[in-house]
């Protein structure tokens, strides 16, 4: 037996961070920048490949509402600062082996980006849209010149967005669930899926949302296989991350995660999206919203069980 | 020069003076501490063994604080010491899930704070106040490139442990056991 006990000053809340120094803020944003990552993703893949007319949803619509998504989880990380009124302190510096600067850099390209996309195509959400000046109008005949060049960087910034919001989490090496490579494709993989599944939701066109969820279902396969091996990695590996592990294998998040997380958010749907293959008819939202409010709670279920995971001396 | 410390396990009897010299001296807003004391007990009934273990910033030679730090706020001063410049910090709460010690909180002013080694007072050439005011003399503090620091020569002298070592923080605390 071993039992460590606290004698002094340290017994409170307010010192012993790993009560939570991060809340909701910071998962509500993994999943938004995630989620913001998908949409651009598949909006510049699309564009490249001449799909704009089979696809026109993932390239006009849903990225209209990226600048949107953006600025909220922008919002929320502003939340999270406790000494907000030096977050320019951000961008007086850049520090190479910091994830929350790559980050803040990164999302520093994306916004601009993602607003220039949305403005070329703001028409297709807003069909009475008029930009009032002429200067404005020349602005955007002469953007629309270099879509190409847009849709590559979106595609690259998209996987950089992707990958950091797992990589912010997985740099810790303090916090033995985070601490895993897979956590970075793992949050690609789920952020994509969730960005197919936000396009099927605008869809009005059959075929797209079909495609869609193809695209989705075989997201869904390799974010299963990447959870599956993030855990026998766990499970092969140290102490600290055994017991990291067994909080979901038997723990405190063993239910929700497996039940909500990993059945609702991802069977499932995957089992819907391969029935609509096979021609039964289910109400296209569903598994698209499943895939959506599982991306949420898997964010809020790591970002919150990793602040448990420690390591015991 | 390389600030470091030494604890006694065997000689502290956990009467929270060095918490309490800290908070003073450091003007720590109430409900917090820098520095704190654990209580271990190992073993089964009778055979128990007691460990006492003030702990503090470890003041990692490889520390992830600073590391994870976006904006430098966190940084590694001379002798080693690791500081945060309160007008740099944004209080995004990386460097305290990167410390595997728990070591950093967050100031009710929204800056982190954490132990300095007292550096204020190592100025004066005097030593950290919880060093100064351990009844039972458990503490040793110096410079670890110096053979001839007290540090040194207590740490030379006898078994010691380090804090999850593991981790590849490289701590500078030395628990003498
Ligand atoms: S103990 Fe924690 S706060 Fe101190 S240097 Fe090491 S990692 Fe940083
Ligand atoms: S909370 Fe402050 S010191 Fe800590 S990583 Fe963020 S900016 Fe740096």
């Amino acid at each position: 037996m071993r039992e460590e006990l606290i004698v002094s000053g340290r017994s409170n809340p307010l010192i012993d961070p790993h009560l939570e120094i991060w809340e909701w803020q910071i998962p509500a944003y993994l999943f938004l920048g995630g989620l913001a990552a998908g949409i651009l993703f598949f909006a510049g893949l699309f564009y490249l490949r001449g799909r704009e007319d089979k696809y026109p949803t993932a390239v006009r619509v849903a990225p209209v509402f990226v600048p949107v998504l953006l600025a909220i989880g922008l919002l929320f990380l502003f939340l999270d600062l406790k000494h907000k009124f030096y977050f320019w302190r951000l961008y007086t510096s850049f520090s190479i082996e910091s994830p929350t600067s790559w980050g803040a850099w990164t999302l520093l390209l994306v916004m601009p980006l993602s607003v220039i996309w949305a403005a070329l195509y703001i028409e297709s959400v807003f069909p009475k849209w008029d930009w009032k000046y002429t200067w404005a109008k020349d602005a955007i005949k002469f953007l629309s010149g270099y879509k190409r060049e847009m849709a590559w960087g979106m595609v690259v910034l998209a996987i950089i967005l992707g990958i950091y919001t797992g990589i912010l989490l997985s740099a810790f090496n303090a916090r033995p669930l985070w601490n895993t490579s897979i956590l970075g494709p793992l949050f690609l993989t789920s952020g994509l899926s969730t960005g197919a599944a936000f396009i099927v939701l605008l869809s009005k066109n059959k075929t797209e949302r079909h495609a869609m969820g193809m695209i989705d279902l075989m997201l869904i396969s390799i974010e299963v296989a990447l959870i599956i091996h993030m855990f026998m990695g766990f499970k092969a590996s140290t102490r600290v991350q055994i017991e990291a592990a067994d909080m979901f294998l038997g723990g405190q998040f063993t239910a929700t995660f497996w039940v909500f997380v990993f059945s609702l958010g991802l069977i499932v749907p995957a089992f819907l999206e391969f029935m609509e293959t096979k021609g039964k008819r289910i109400p296209f939202y569903i598994a698209p919203s499943l895939v959506i409010f599982g991306g949420i709670l898997f964010r809020f279920i790591m970002v919150h069980a990793g602040q448990l995971s420690r390591w015991l001396y | 020069m390389r600030y470091a410390m030494a604890i006694d396990t065997k000689k502290c009897v956990g009467c929270s003076d060095c918490v309490v010299a800290c908070q003073t001296e450091n003007n720590v807003p109430h409900g917090y501490a820098r520095d704190w004391i654990i209580e271990v007990i190992d073993g089964t009934y009778p055979q128990l063994e007691l460990e006492y273990r003030s702990e503090r910033c470890n003041h990692c030679d490889n520390a992830p604080c600073v590391r994870c730090c976006p904006t430098g706020a966190s940084f590694i001063a001379d002798g080693g010491i690791v500081k945060v410049e309160h007008d740099k910090c944004i209080g995004c709460g990386a460097c305290i899930a990167a410390c595997p010690y728990d070591a950093r909180f967050v100031h009710p002013e929204g800056y982190v704070d954490k132990c300095t080694f007292c550096d204020h007072r190592l100025e004066k050439g005097q030593d950290p106040a919880c060093v100064a005011v351990c009844p039972t003399k458990c503490l040793y503090f110096g410079d670890m490139d110096d053979p001839n620091s007290e540090v040194s020569k207590v740490v030379k002298k006898r078994k010691f442990k380090t804090l999850i070592p593991e981790a590849g923080t490289e701590p500078q605390l030395y628990f003498l056991i």
